[in-house]
């Protein structure tokens, strides 16, 4: 598992998800080598907010993607209120306000399918809280595309229906409360093992 | 070769076909929102592949009437992002009553609930017998529905709401007849607009103009697209026009930024500068 060369990793989640945000996004380290980029269903209005919240806590720097910016690591890109967040091919966002899909805008299966088309099998999916089964199409694509995907344990959520319709769907590789959500992103991005870098590391400080 | 990768063929001989046939041209669109749309129009016909949607295509004239509305399905509110509108009423309206005509266009105006918008904001600030509103849109259906102005009466309540935040002095009431479900927009509001077909990745100048509102198409074009459009804007636009972007649009990273300064970057409101550099 070690050697898997992971490229991004995509959170959805809905109601409840901002306490389950800042559960997991503040304990990822400031050099944590994977762009992280996360829809939650927040009202049209509400601009930055999210974005603006989350940055309070955490290390990495948190803002809401912009239409054709590259996805970067060192960063939680955020979708903005209102619209649709995609990726497209040559790894850049792409927005649009397209009709709500599950009745909502942002959706999270239309950033997990189209992710999973950018990363095919070097994606981590990450399934939280939530009150609907937006993001049950979007798992199913990035499993079936050789990614990973991960969900809350429903008795965790806030609201279950978004994790469970996954795991009933038998899309989902692991389910894991939040604090072992944060711990096996952690364990998926560190080489096991002391690599020569860090066995550097240690003699040399 | 994966699934993803033969639906990308078939979307490129989809989009080269209603380009070659027909020279509707969505060669620059941004793909990913592109094959969305595809698929879904595929699905929405009964089609397990977007590679079934070719032969129809070439060969049955009657069918790239039912394709194109659906490639630019049009998602409108009225008074969307109120403050926009909010910024729009304090900063150039003000500015647009020096003139003693006013043109607008309004471009990629869908089904119409922002051109509406527009007349009731001119309206209210006393400036609508001046002005004139082109409505543009590549769109035949949406553009048709923009014109009759009726919208469904559910939707009502959130544009009021919007209306008022954007600085509204009445109640949108004032500006529909409600029936059956529906309300009908005022008739006296579309004395100054003109709605007509342009599409902006093949279509010139067609005015002059002293404000351009344009908010989330650009978004749906790639960066290539995207400066055509920002280059026919300028050129269409008036010595120190008004052009208006749609809230996560900008002017930053565009070939044409010198050429316009920000009144308000938040709100995504710009104003050519007095001689535009890249204008020929």
């Amino acid at each position: 598992m070690s050697t898997r060369r992971w490229e991004a990793v995509v959170i959805g989640c809905s109601a409840g998800g901002l306490e389950v945000l800042r559960l997991i996004l503040p304990g990822l380290p400031a050099d944590f080598p994977l762009p992280v980029i996360v829809v939650s269903h927040t009202a049209a209005d509400s601009g930055g907010l999210l974005a603006g919240l989350l940055g309070r806590y955490c290390r990495l720097a948190v803002s809401d993607a912009d239409d054709k910016s590259p996805v970067t690591r060192g960063s939680i890109h955020v979708a903005p209120a209102g619209y649709h967040l995609l990726i497209e091919k040559d790894r850049t966002f792409a927005l649009n306000t397209d009709p709500k899909v599950c009745n909502v805008r942002p959706s999270v299966d239309v950033l997990f399918e189209t992710a999973a088309e950018a990363f095919s099998g070097r994606l981590i999916g990450v399934l939280l809280t939530g009150a609907n089964e937006d993001g049950c199409r979007g798992m199913a694509a990035i499993k079936g595309g050789g990614g990973l995907t991960i969900a809350q344990s429903p008795e965790t959520a806030f609201a279950d229906t978004m994790p469970r319709s996954a795991i009933s769907a038998g899309v989902v590789d692991q389910v894991l409360a939040p604090a072992a959500i944060l711990a096996r992103l952690l364990r998926l991005t560190t080489p096991q093992g002391p690599s020569p870098d860090m066995r550097q590391d240690t003699t040399g400080h | 070769m994966k699934d993803a990768e033969i639906n990308d063929i078939a979307i490129d001989l989809f989009v080269e076909a209603l380009y070659r046939r027909y020279g509707y041209d969505f060669r620059n669109y941004a793909r990913a929102s592109l094959k969305r749309r595809v698929k879904e129009l595929a699905l929405a016909l009964g089609f397990n592949h977007v590679s079934e949607l070719i032969s129809p295509l070439l060969h049955d004239p009657a069918f790239v009437d039912q394709v194109v509305p659906k490639l630019s399905v049009p998602v409108t509110e009225m008074f969307r992002d109120p403050a926009v509108f909010l910024a729009m009423r304090r900063q150039v309206l003000p500015v647009l009553a020096s003139y003693p005509r006013i043109n607008i266009w309004q471009a990629g105006c869908a089904t119409g609930e922002e051109v509406y918008s527009l007349a009731i904001m001119l309206k209210e600030e006393g400036l609508y017998d001046r002005a004139r509103i082109y409505a543009t849109d590549i769109n035949d259906v949406a553009l048709a529905r923009a014109e009759e102005g009726i919208f469904a009466l559910r939707h009502l309540k959130d544009f009021s709401a919007n209306y008022l935040k954007a600085g509204g002095r009445q109640s949108l009431s004032d500006y529909y007849h409600a029936a059956y479900e529906h309300a009908s927009m005022d008739r006296s509001l579309k004395e100054n607009m003109v709605f007509a077909r342009h599409n902006l990745a093949s279509d010139g100048v067609f005015c002059e103009v002293n404000m351009i509102v344009c908010r989330n198409v650009l978004i749906y074009f790639d960066r290539l697209l995207q400066n055509r459009v920002l280059r026919l804007f300028r050129d269409s636009l008036i010595r120190q026009g008004f052009l208006c972007l749609g809230t996560r649009e900008s002017l930053r990273f565009s070939e044409i930024g010198d050429d316009f300064a920000a009144v308000d970057e938040d709100q995504k409101l710009y104003r050519k500068v007095l001689i535009a550099v890249g204008e020929s």
